[in-house]
């Protein structure tokens, strides 16, 4: 197992230089002067040119200012943001719980949806159920979000007035950001209605962040038991008398389970580019509409250090992923 | 698969080819209906000027956000009503399909070509040169592919071009570590190495012996990508980095829109359908390629 977690490291070391290549890149081929992009400022003095450039080692070779970037990186300096001169680092670590939160409720209305339905489908192969799922699952797999939570908004908040439009909490409630989960710290502040306020804030969001996973998941699901439920020792265990509750729960959604946690896992890649656009249409403020934001309010360092950082998460996600297939796959290990 | 009773053309005919993958893929009645809905909208984009009621860029300052024609207040010629400033809704959709295919077509042929080239130069040379792009290929992976595509766009300019490049190269990866694998796995057959004591030098084993036999996976993929580039193109058009205004693109085209959701439904909710459909239309007939083509790959 060490050995496997050696190799996997090894691998990823190269793919986090050329992240980072690309991350150094970024700033440089953006059209314009990278140092006023850098700076923030428009039509400075030759004197003070010279001076941003000593300040940011642009009169350095290309390979030393590469040297200093990774440099910074190590000691977790992203540079300043131009617009709001705050550390980037900070900028994002502030945002990243608002993200964190909504992916992580996305994933469970995901799980929870996808796993029961994909096992049914399996079990009821051919059945009415079964092509219902698979046909909404396509249909899921093939959705502009963006549309979905629009429609959402129409019908939930604009027909039917059950959900809040946009934004993490009702205005009326003030309360420390202890852990920055609005859910947590809307119930350690003790006002009432402040968590229900919270919680009808995640629901659509949360639904149409989940609706390409879902239907990832169910599918996946649906496959990975239909083949496991043709294994050998299923029909054994039917043999034995068992129910067929617990064949299918107990001895084979066990072993269906492995591949789908796989794909679970790496749908957090697609979690973070699906946050880009769902955090913009309902005006949550994590990560990804900071990221827009960014691009827009011409903040290229925020920009360069947001790809930097979400591409980190996803490479370390998938490392874990791929750790924990190791670990309950052992033949997996040893190829 | 290839003893057909019937008198067919000759074993081994692309025209005898055509008829054994049309027997396959007509079974699958999704795909059909998939492949059905892609040729409407292929004709509606081709045949825009003439099926399209209304001049989908002009503006009718009688008809601001006129309902469909079958709400109250609805009126003809506007079938799906129209937008904020007067222009026909299903005209502008009509219209939107013609974009809509293009970037299909130009992402896929790119990423296709790039991709092609990049896998086989990879599998057949294998050493350094593989190393090199595969480790580019990872790196490219690592990011989420919209923030890369947003990325790149920020590089390039917003414009519905650099958002096709951006995409592209994206998906640029898929497509190389699939030719790849199957250069891998071909390369060392009889045929290949028959055509290589015949003479045959380094590009013709590669585009004449190997690539042929390597196709079916990259179609199915490339059916794929193409209604990704769809979907990726529209979100990018939808946050302003895309096709840009007044292009009738099909996200640009939400992206205006928004500001109304709650005052007119229809010009958020057909655009978006366009999409949706399309897209769901092109996975479709894909999961029957794979089917047809790709039996390995068959879901069970």
């Amino acid at each position: 197992m060490i050995r496997f977690l050696l190799n996997k490291l090894a691998l990823l070391v190269p793919t986090f230089l050329g992240v980072t290549i690309a991350a150094f890149a970024f700033i440089r081929l953006l059209p314009g002067d990278p140092i006023l992009l850098l700076a923030g400022e428009r039509d400075v003095t030759p004197e003070r040119r010279v001076m941003l450039e000593a300040q940011f080692g642009y009169d350095k070779p290309l390979w030393q200012q590469y040297a200093r970037f990774l440099g910074d990186l190590t000691q977790g300096d992203l540079g300043v943001s131009v617009v709001t001169k705050t550390p980037i680092l900070q900028e994002f670590l502030d945002r990243f719980p608002a993200t964190v939160e909504l992916s992580f409720c996305a994933m469970i209305f995901a799980v929870m949806l996808g796993l029961p339905a994909g096992v049914i489908a399996a079990v009821r192969r051919g059945s009415v159920f079964d092509h219902t799922v698979m046909g909404v699952s396509l249909a899921g797999y093939s959705m502009p979000i963006f549309w979905w939570g629009l429609i959402l908004i129409i019908l939930f908040s604009g027909i039917l007035g059950w959900t809040p439009v946009s934004g993490r909490i009702s205005l009326m409630y003030f309360f420390d950001e202890g852990t920055g989960f609005m859910l947590i710290d809307s119930l350690k502040s003790g006002q009432s209605g402040a968590f229900r306020s919270a919680l009808s804030h995640l629901v659509l969001p949360s639904i149409v962040l989940g609706t390409i996973p879902l239907a990832v998941i169910a599918r996946q699901t649906r496959s990975s038991m239909l083949e496991v439920l043709g294994e050998d020792y299923v029909r054994t265990a039917r043999a034995k008398g068992l129910s067929p509750f617990r064949v299918v729960a107990v001895h084979a959604l066990r072993n269906a389970l492995i591949t789908v946690i796989t794909v679970i896992g790496l749908q957090i890649g697609v979690l973070l580019a699906g946050a880009i656009l769902t955090e913009t249409i309902f005006a949550w403020p994590g990560v990804g509409k900071w990221m827009i934001d960014s691009i827009f309010r011409r903040d290229y360092p925020a920009v360069q250090g947001g790809l930097l950082l979400i591409a980190a998460i996803v490479m370390i996600v998938n490392l874990i992923v791929d750790l924990l297939y190791g670990l309950v796959n052992p033949r997996i290990r040893h190829d | 698969m290839t003893d057909h009773a019937d008198a067919g053309p000759a074993p081994g005919t692309v025209a005898h080819d055509l008829r054994v993958f049309w027997a396959y893929f007509s079974e699958n009645r999704g795909a059909v209906t998939g492949l059905l809905f892609v040729a409407l909208v292929v004709f509606l984009a081709i045949a825009a000027n003439l099926v399209a009621p209304v001049d989908p860029a002009i503006q009718d300052r009688n008809a601001f956000l006129t309902p469909p024609l079958w709400q109250e207040g609805g009126r003809w010629p506007y079938i799906l009503g129209t937008d904020a400033v007067g222009r026909d809704v299903l005209s502008r959709i009509i219209h939107g399909a013609r974009y809509s295919m293009f970037i299909g077509t130009i992402v896929v042929t790119l990423s296709m070509l790039a991709g092609i080239a990049l896998g086989l130069v990879a599998g057949y040379f294998r050493g350094w040169i593989e190393t090199a792009i595969m480790r580019l290929m990872d790196v490219i992976l690592a990011f989420p592919s919209l923030l890369l595509a947003l990325g790149l766009v920020a590089i390039l300019g917003p414009a519905l071009i650099n958002a096709m490049i951006a995409i592209a190269v994206v998906y640029l990866p898929h497509f190389v570590r699939l030719a790849r694998a199957s250069v891998l796995a071909e390369k060392d057959k009889e045929y290949v190495i028959a055509s290589r004591l015949a003479g045959a030098g380094h590009v013709r084993l590669m585009f004449n012996a190997i690539l042929p036999n390597c196709m079916a996976p990259l179609i199915v993929q490339a059916t794929l990508s193409f209604s990704s580039a769809i979907l990726d193109a529209a979100a990018l058009g939808f946050l302003g980095m895309g096709a840009q205004p007044p292009t009738p693109e099909w996200g640009a085209m939400l992206a205006e829109a928004r500001e109304f959701i709650l005052r007119a439904w229809w010009v958020v909710t057909f655009p978006g359908l366009a999409i949706l459909l399309t897209v769901l239309a092109i996975n479709l007939m894909g999961d029957g390629l794979r089917d047809t083509l790709d039996p390995k790959l068959k879901r069970s």
